[in-house]
């Protein structure tokens, strides 16, 4: 024979439970209800289509170790720093193609952000504008980029020569790897050094 | 900042020499200046756990570099040269060990042997680092900057023999750090598979004739570099 108090307890503990139950599934919905709310996918803003441009990219060629100039029109964004990034996207682009003449995979992927930034240290730099640009590379490109003295130098050389071409105040360049600093790009191209766009100095010019 | 006496001009004392001695006891391929001689330093590229990149044969860049560099070695010494070497076996070898051996040999010429896949001939680099006037005293990452012009006549001569043995070169310059430090005058060279006017490869740079070919026009190129007057 069960105590009375004993039923009285388990029904009051019962109809607990149930309430809590109640209240914890109302609050669940309220908060997916806020969720949903948050989640709102429909674009806000129509994208702008930058106009298209003559963008120039100096493309390298390893069988003769050159650096050719080649015109493009490319929509290209106002801001500097994602200017240079669509430029060099371009450019690698070119390299990731089946039939480059420096082959390199990984395409515009391989380079994650181009940054801007005044020359440190020269206040002459600083008066005239001059810039440099910290270019950051993706570890993938990095690791499937053929190793060779001649093929990374060329990829560097490319690189900081499109970027002089099409953004004249950017006149050194710096490399960094999924935002590190690496010895090398593959095996050889010193990554540890500051180099200078104008060292970077097309050996010929073709029009596609 | 890292600082190393410049070679010009200046005598290794032998305190300095035993010093350099004990620097580096387990780089038994690394000898001694020899005051008076002609000597050449032949860096074998990679080593070790560094690889290097992979040739079509399947062989590693380490194996060709230190294969050419047995090659020459024993061509240089036949005509009367001191060779250094920075490696004379599989192992790993530090960018800054190797600038070290070749800063401590007076050398009259230090090669950096490098192979490819890409490309054809034989690619000459010199360092891009601007020129400057010789000092007692050298920052240690920009050393050869002081030897960029003799650096570049020493290119042009080996280019002229190359050419003239009808390899197909290439020049161009690079930031590469084993030379960058080096306080000689300095090359890299890198080893391309040699290539027919259709594009198509018809020695791979670890083939024995080619690396034997070019070893051998490279020994007659320095012999004749070892003519040639000296610039200050």
């Amino acid at each position: 024979m069960i105590p009375r108090y004993q039923k009285i307890v388990f029904s009051v503990l019962l109809a607990a439970a149930l309430i809590m139950t109640g209240v914890l599934w109302h609050l669940r919905q309220r908060a997916h209800q806020r969720l949903l709310a948050g989640e709102d996918s429909a674009p806000t803003k129509a994208p702008e289509i930058a106009p298209t441009e003559r963008a120039t990219l100096l493309v390298a060629n390893d069988a003769d170790g050159s650096l050719l100039v080649q015109a493009r029109s490319l929509p290209l964004p106002a801001d500097p720093s994602a200017r240079a990034r669509v430029l060099l996207g371009e450019l690698l682009d070119l390299y990731a193609a089946p039939d480059a003449a420096h082959p390199v995979t990984g395409g515009a992927s391989g380079v994650a952000q181009v940054f801007l930034l005044p020359v440190p240290g020269s206040k002459d730099a600083q008066n005239s504008g001059d810039e440099l640009a910290v270019v950051n590379l993706t570890g993938n490109f990095a690791a499937s980029h053929p190793s060779g003295l001649e093929t990374e130098t060329l990829t560097v050389l490319s690189i900081c020569g499109t970027l002089r071409a099409n953004l004249p105040h950017v006149t050194q360049v710096r490399f960094l790897v999924d935002g590190q600093q690496r010895p090398n790009l593959a095996g050889h191209a010193d990554l540890t050094r500051t180099y200078l766009t104008a060292d970077a100095v097309p050996t010929g010019g073709t029009n596609p | 900042m890292r600082w190393i006496r410049a070679s010009l001009g200046l005598n290794f004392s032998p305190w300095m020499a035993l010093l350099a001695a004990l620097a580096l006891p387990s780089m038994a391929s690394a000898q001694t200046p020899l005051t008076g001689r002609f000597a050449v330093v032949l860096d074998a590229a990679h080593g070790g756990d560094d690889t290097g990149g992979r040739l079509a044969s399947g062989q590693f860049e380490k194996a060709a570099t230190l294969a050419f560099s047995v090659r020459l070695r024993s061509l240089l010494a036949a005509r009367g040269m001191t060779v250094i070497t920075t490696r004379e076996s599989d192992m790993t070898v530090d960018p800054n060990a190797r600038a070290q051996i070749a800063n401590r040999s007076k050398a009259e010429a230090c090669l950096s042997l490098h192979a490819t896949e890409s490309g054809a001939g034989i690619h000459l680099f010199t360092s891009s680092l601007p020129p400057s006037q010789p000092a007692r005293f050298l920052p240690w990452k920009t050393a050869q900057s002081a030897f960029v012009n003799r650096s570049l006549a020493l290119v042009g001569a080996l280019n002229s023999a190359l050419l003239h043995d009808g390899f197909n070169v290439t020049l161009s310059r690079t930031a590469l750090i084993a030379v960058d430090n080096m306080a000689c005058p300095a090359l890299a060279l890198e080893i391309a598979p040699a290539r027919g006017p259709d594009g198509k490869v018809t020695a791979e740079p670890d083939d024995p004739d080619y690396q034997a070919r070019a070893a051998a026009t490279l020994a007659a190129a320095l012999l004749e570099w070892r003519m040639e007057p000296r610039q200050p």
